[in-house]
């Protein structure tokens, strides 16, 4: 029977058993152990197989750096004899029992005084007493348990940067307030027909109202002055000046009826939409804490490595690296700059950098290049070039990447300028009108009209919708930045792809065996070598021969670094390893096959290629068949060998611009060439090398797995199981425009109504103050409604 | 009529101490984050683990 392991929910055999409960690894089994001695066990109470798999992933030389000082200090936020304060950012954060456990770690270790976990932004605050507990432990035992903090150069500057904005919740506050109040003040003005019933109160109410709209003026409506004022001072009317000049407008008309006695004003209807606005403000703006969207190389870069200094290790923080410096990489750990290898055993995945699937194994004495993640055991480098200049970092530098990313303005904003000349038009028109009728009515009507029709429901609805069309994006795994990111998806017309990691997927390889048909006794010798061997292509032959469980003792093997593998088992001789290797022990390869792949000969003759394959994403080709359909124009830039170049005509049609082995550079500078040609670039891409073509495009969007790793600059996160309905979420993505446009047509017929009061130089308070929250509610929920009825679309189509 | 007055005063004053204790929620952080709390107050207390231990030890 299949058994899950209890503690991470992986498949696991039945020998790592305890307490009737199946573990998939000693870790975890060590995890589980620690927990039920401690009493925790209502951790797995709260969710089922709640762990992280612990499986391969702790090594605890990895924090050594954290017992540097300078390390230290970066980290901690508050420090004192009996206690210190430290947060971090743990991506593994996803349930219920996470939060208990990580809130409960001073059960675990006394050190820990307490430990306070933020689910959102998948942060953690532990206070400890420093003497019981050292920083390095605590993050050891954070690891231990499996939440190993993310840890990086400026990753908590970034940190800080995510503050609630506590002060737009005080102004919505103060705003909610005071008009909730004023409402209620003015509702016997509104009601009694004959206000000398009131008699005394009347002024009462009245100077009341008029001391709550005070703050509302001077501190709710605080931003939309200031940014009139920004945008008229580079002479430019955005949207925030009509709204200002309408609030400006209101409270003087309000101000003067007040004093001459003439009537009670309209400070309920400015305070409402004061209200309302900053609302909608704050809805649009509540985007994703946990994600950051600003990232540049240092975010990818250990904070510390280990230097070697005489012969001892000596842990530096990375930005003290220098020049000729020898440095020790284990494994598992990311290359910090450019460097030469001085010791044998170095296979470097670059998959991150190049695009390249396999890992690479370099010989003594060449070169490494930063970004690359060391695969085998330990090896020592000699830095020849520092961290900010290095070939991967230096993209970053670049002068394309200098000049600001396409900061076009939203279409609302020449909507709300039309809208400000129409509105002057009226207000002018209406006052010539009662110069000509009745002088005395020239004031009340103009500024009616200047109150009635304040642009305040196009901001709302524009807010409101790309809120909400944002949020449901977030549902189906596309978590766009801002709002503006919505817009420029609508402009795109041509889609560039990346390949490794965006249309395939990069844990996946497939492999695939071409070549002359082995026999049983065959398949168990190959397994019995290679599962001898680390090395990742073995390992991934030894999976292929899944099947076979017996195994044979091999007799000698015999590696060659960088080459192969020659193995002795019973009669059969076996030769595993590159093209190169099969030649130089003498045995003749006839097969054409390139890029990644092992070649096997068995008693001096060639048998066959171990190829391996990518695995392309389900749904890849269809989507792309409907991105051409729609009008779009497709690209491809890959890193990798043009070896996949057939497989891909397939999937994806011939009719698409393929480019192989393209540097982060080139892809930059291909973007740039679009770019130039006029047209409106989406990129998709993941990895170091798609950053610097991220973050060129018009729209660049990281495609992940797992949304919590570090993405690279990008407008948008995309979760790699999603790409395949990338159509669908573009589609919805500008259907909120079409939605703000029906529903600013609505508001508009709102805005003829009061018009047709204002005008007149009738617009009572009353029905200023039944207009304003009718439309406004009317507005938000009726974009509440459709960007819902557009979504479930988008769900039935998933 | 004065009446009205002072429950109108009355009731502003007690709409401001809303006011004051939102105000003051939000300036000491605690609407800095709106989900955690909800999972933390299904956590039972300690009470059930000393419930919990015996009843393993019979299963055991």
């Amino acid at each position: 029977m299949e058994e899950r392991c209890y503690h991470c929910g992986a498949d696991c055999d039945e020998t790592i058993k305890l307490e009737e409960k199946f573990f998939c690894c000693d870790g975890c089994k060590l995890v589980f152990q620690l927990l039920d001695e401690n009493g925790m066990c209502q951790y797995y109470d709260l969710t089922n197989m709640p762990g992280m798999s612990a499986k391969g992933k702790y090594t605890s030389e990895k924090f050594n750096y954290l017992d540097s000082e300078a390390i230290q200090d970066q980290l901690i936020q508050f420090k004192s004899v009996d206690q210190s304060h430290v947060v971090f950012y743990l991506p593994q954060i996803h349930c219920v029992s996470c939060v208990w456990l990580l809130e409960n770690l001073s059960k675990i270790n006394p050190g820990v005084i307490h430990s306070q976990t933020q689910f959102e932004k998948k942060e953690i605050k532990i206070i400890y007493k420093p003497s019981v507990i050292s920083l390095k432990e605590l993050v050891q035992l954070l690891a231990f348990v499996g939440y190993e903090p993310m840890i990086h150069l400026g990753g908590n500057d970034w940190m800080k940067k995510k503050k609630v904005n506590r002060k737009q919740l005080l102004k919505i506050g103060i705003a909610g307030f005071c008009f909730s109040n004023i409402m209620m003040l003015s509702f016997p003005d509104y009601l009694s027909a004959n206000i000398e019933e009131l008699g005394t109160l009347r002024p009462f109410f009245i100077y009341l109202n008029l001391l709550l709209s005070l703050p509302v003026l001077f501190y709710s409506a605080k931003d939309f002055f200031i940014s009139a004022y920004t945008g008229l001072r580079q002479k430019w009317l955005n949207i925030d000046a009509p709204i200002a000049l309408a609030i400006l407008v209101t409270f003087g008309r309000s101000v003067y009826e007040i004093i001459t006695q003439t009537g009670s004003g309209y400070l309920d209807s400015m305070s409402g939409i004061v209200f309302f606005m900053l609302i909608g403000r704050w809805f649009q703006d509540k985007s994703y804490d946990s994600f950051s969207f600003d990232r540049d190389y240092t975010s990818f870069f250990p904070l510390g490595v280990t230097a070697m200094e005489d012969g001892k290790e000596i842990n530096k923080p990375l930005s003290k690296i220098e020049k000729g410096e020898m440095l020790l990489v284990r494994s598992d750990e990311m290359i910090p700059a450019d460097s030469i290898v001085l010791t044998d055993g170095a296979l470097v995945d670059y998959s991150f950098v190049t695009g390249e699937n396999a890992p690479i194994e370099v010989p003594k004495g060449a070169t490494l290049f930063a970004g690359g993640i060391q695969k085998g055991r330990a090896i020592q480098l000699e830095v020849v070039k520092s961290v900010g200049q290095s070939y991967i970092t230096e993209l970053w530098n670049s002068p394309i990447l200098k000049t600001e990313k396409n900061t076009e303005k939203s279409f609302v904003h020449p909507w709300s300028q039309y809208f400000t000349i129409v509105l002057f038009g009226i207000a002018i028109c209406s006052g010539l009108y009662w110069w000509a009728v009745d002088p005395h009515k020239i004031l009340p009507a103009v500024t009616s009209v200047l109150i009635v029709a304040c642009p305040c429901s196009l901001l709302l609805t524009v807010t409101f919708t790309y809120g909400n069309v944002l949020r449901h994006l977030g549902k189906s795994k596309m978590y766009c930045k801002n709002a503006s990111v919505l817009e420029a998806i609508e402009k795109i017309d041509t889609i560039v792809f990346d390949k490794t990691g965006t249309l395939t997927n990069h844990e996946d390889t497939h492999l695939e065996y071409l070549g002359a048909e082995l026999s049983l006794e065959e398949r168990i010798a190959i397994k019995s070598v290679t599962r001898e061997s680390l090395h990742p292509l073995s390992q991934l032959i030894t999976q292929y021969f899944n099947s076979i469980n017996i195994l044979k003792a091999v007799d000698t093997i015999q590696n060659f670094v960088g080459k192969g593998t020659q193995a002795q088992i019973g009669s059969a001789e076996i030769l595993i390893g590159s093209r190169s290797f099969l030649k130089m022990m003498g045995v003749a390869v006839n097969s054409d096959i390139v890029g990644s792949s092992v070649f096997l000969a068995i008693n001096g003759t060639f048998k066959g290629v171990f190829k391996v394959n990518h695995i392309y994403r389900p749904g890849v080709g269809e989507m792309t068949q409907h991105l051409k359909s729609q009008g779009y124009k497709l690209y491809l830039l890959s890193g990798d060998h043009a070896t996949e170049k057939i497989n891909l005509h397939n999937l994806l049609g011939s009719d698409i611009t393929m480019l192989f082995e393209q540097s982060p550079d080139d892809k930059l500078k291909y973007i740039q060439e679009l770019q130039n040609q006029g047209h409106k670039v989406m990129m998709v891409g993941d990895g170091l090398n798609d950053a610097g073509a991220l973050q060129k495009s018009d729209v660049g969007i990281a495609v992940t797995d797992q949304t919590h790793l570090f993405t690279p600059a990008s407008d948008a996160i995309l979760e790699g199981s999603m790409i395949q309905k990338l159509h669908h979420l573009m589609d919805y993505a500008k259907k909120g425009k079409l939605v703000i446009i029906f529903i600013f047509i609505l508001s508009l017929i709102y805005n003829v109504v009061g018009m047709y009061f204002a005008t007149r130089a009738q617009l009572s308070p009353m029905v200023a103050a039944i207009l304003m929250p009718i439309s406004s509610i009317s507005i938000v929920s009726l974009s509440a409604l459709l960007t819902f009825l557009f979504s479930s679309s988008l769900k039935s189509k998933n | 009529m004065s009446v009205i007055v002072l429950l109108i005063a009355v009731s502003v004053l007690v709409a401001s101490g809303f006011l004051i204790a939102f105000l003051w929620s939000v300036k000491s952080g605690q609407m800095d984050d709106d989900y955690t709390p909800s999972i933390r107050m299904l956590f039972d207390d300690e009470v059930k683990d000393i419930k919990q231990s015996p009843n393993k030890k019979i299963t055991n």
